[in-house]
């Protein structure tokens, strides 16, 4: 969806983190919505009215469309977030769940 | 990083281009400063990453970018010799006219700070472009990709196309094509309607430091990929693993495939905070917006709060640095920091140079404001994209007697989602206006209220409370 340009083959700068519980890597620097849109993924979750696919749109954290669990908190704006190294990211399906 | 004082001086909301002025400004003054920041680093979107980002030099971004670099180095330096308490990666979900805010840290705690003078420097978003099809994966605003190229060296993998009008627009494909990723067709949908008053403008702009700048760099980016002007219409629709977008041009219709569709249609006041804590707004009629009501000093209609930058309207990272010391020297004659006549005198060479680069935004603000009819929705289009609401179902409300955002927000929900209106609110105005067949400025904008951002239950239950207070609601 977004490749990077500056070709960081740097181990130091790579950064390992799950993505809906399987290995993923970014860069330092990246936010969890850079990480996720330079992976190749262009929709990170499902509305909560009909279920319909979204993706980031702005980027700068108001169009709440980038929203992803981090760490098990949910409702995160993954443009406003720093990847960091053993971040547990999911994408989202429909409503939050309330915990019981 | 520590938490903040429970109480400042002067408490300054953004940390990009106005906001790291201001605060500079306040803490030159001695006052006691905070600045709250939701990005991860000062800059706010202008100037992101200006200060650490992959681009250091002008090559690929331009000049103006690299100038930024050293204003958020000031700010930093303040920073550091403890001037000015930084806390970035925090939101403000809430203020009051008594001067209290609510903040939820990094880690996720909720916080309270009380402040003597609040500037509010909460700058500006894309203005909403409701085109059916726009809530796709795959397309986004030009300003996100901005966003990307800036803070993590990143273009857009394969063919993409750019749609809409503004200046942002084609100073993108520039960067873009500087950084060997040009767009592979940019569909231009600025009115010709609006040209002639655009050009009563005409000499103010060239006099500013805008024409200077604007016209070398409209000339690179044209030169960067096709363009097709006069662009009236525009969809999109998934096509495979891609999409397909759709546009037409005094009655015909042309079609192509791309991996990824940028769209733009300007820029407007980010006023979610402004008009929670109870400012009031105007419609501005060149750039088809509300803005929050202000004076020559940023004094908004609540007594205590300032608002500089391009949240008090549309004026570039210049105007707004100048906006921003204005803001802050006002806010320090307001707190007997110094008096009238040094305030004054401090700021006339400010708003001299901000005038200097306002001079140009009547002809900017008037060549690219968008066409009436992709200001207001079409039927099929998501007007709400957080509870899907589309244009046919806000003008049907409209004509059955929802006159206003207000109303219509209780009928369809237009407003409530986590947005709270940001993505919808303008779009919502224009598109009743449209129904009922009255301007804008007659219509209003959605009322909004605190919590300007979403908050769990637990931050909320979190923050002090005094024992009147507990006893005012358990009544013991």
């Amino acid at each position: 969806m977004f490749r990077r340009l500056l070709d960081a083959d740097e181990p130091a700068r790579e950064l390992a983190f799950t993505l809906d519980g399987r290995p993923a890597s970014g860069r330092e620097g990246d936010t969890v919505a850079a990480a996720l849109l330079a992976l190749g993924r262009r929709a990170f979750r499902r509305t909560a009215v009909s279920g319909a696919e979204r993706g980031p749109w702005c980027l700068m954290g108001v169009c709440h469309d980038c929203l992803v669990t981090v760490d098990g908190i949910g409702i995160v704006q993954a443009c406003l977030v720093e990847l960091r190294a053993g971040m547990a990211v999911e994408t989202q399906t429909g409503p939050r769940e309330v915990q019981r | 990083m520590k938490p903040p004082a429970p109480e400042y001086a002067v408490v300054v909301v953004g940390a990009g281009p106005a906001g790291m002025a201001a605060a500079v400004e306040a803490a030159v003054g001695g006052a006691s400063v905070l600045v709250v920041d939701d990005n991860p680093a000062p800059g706010g979107q202008v100037w992101r990453a200006a200060g650490a980002g992959p681009f250091t030099d002008g090559r690929v971004l331009g000049p103006d970018y690299a100038a930024g670099g050293a204003a958020v180095r000031e700010f930093a330096a303040s920073v550091a010799t403890a001037d000015v308490d930084h806390l970035s990666g925090a939101q403000v979900w809430h203020l009051d006219d008594r001067l209290e805010l609510g903040l939820v840290l990094p880690d996720g705690r909720g916080v309270v700070v009380r402040a003597g003078r609040v500037v509010l420097a909460t700058g500006a978003l894309e203005r909403p472009m409701p085109v059916p099809g726009w809530t796709l994966p795959g397309v986004m605003s030009v300003g996100a990709a901005q966003t990307a190229l800036k803070a993590q060296a990143m273009v857009p993998e394969g063919r993409y196309a750019l749609a809409g009008c503004g200046p942002l627009l084609w100073l993108y494909a520039a960067q873009a094509a500087a950084a060997g990723a040009p767009p592979a067709l940019v569909l231009d949908t600025s009115s010709r309607s609006n040209r002639r008053e655009a050009a009563q403008h005409l000499p103010g702009f060239l006099l500013s430091p805008y024409a200077r700048k604007g016209l070398p760099l409209l000339l690179r980016a044209r030169r960067a990929a096709p363009v097709v002007g006069r662009v009236d219409g525009l969809h999109i629709v998934r096509e495979g693993e891609g999409l397909l977008l759709f546009w037409t041009c005094g009655g015909r219709e042309d079609a192509a495939p791309f991996d990824q569709v940028l769209l733009h249609h300007g820029v407007t006041p980010n006023l979610n905070l402004a008009r929670a804590a109870g400012c009031e707004l105007d419609w501005h009629e060149d750039n088809a917006c509300f803005v929050p009501r202000t004076d020559e000093w940023g004094r908004t209609t609540v007594p205590g709060v300032l608002l500089a930058g391009d949240g008090a309207g549309i004026g570039g990272a210049e105007a707004a640095a100048s906006g921003g010391r204005i803001a802050a020297l006002a806010a320090l004659a307001e707190l007997g920091a110094i008096t009238d006549d040094e305030r004054d005198e401090a700021a006339a060479p400010l708003q001299a140079e901000r005038a200097r680069w306002l001079r140009g935004r009547p002809f900017l603000d008037l060549l690219y404001r968008p066409a009436p009819h992709f200001r207001a929705a079409e039927a099929d289009a998501i007007v709400c994209r957080c509870e899907e609401v589309t244009g046919a179902q806000v003008a049907e409300a409209a004509r059955l007697g929802a006159t206003g955002p207000n109303q219509l927000k209780a009928w369809l929900r237009c407003g409530m989602g986590p947005c709270q209106g940001r993505m919808c609110g303008l779009t919502v105005t224009e598109t009743i206006a449209a129904a009922r067949g009255v301007p804008p400025a007659e219509v209003g904008y959605l009322r909004l209220r605190t919590p300007v951002r979403p908050v769990t239950l637990a931050q909320v239950a979190a923050l002090p409370r005094t024992e009147a207070e507990r006893r005012a609601v358990e009544r013991l």
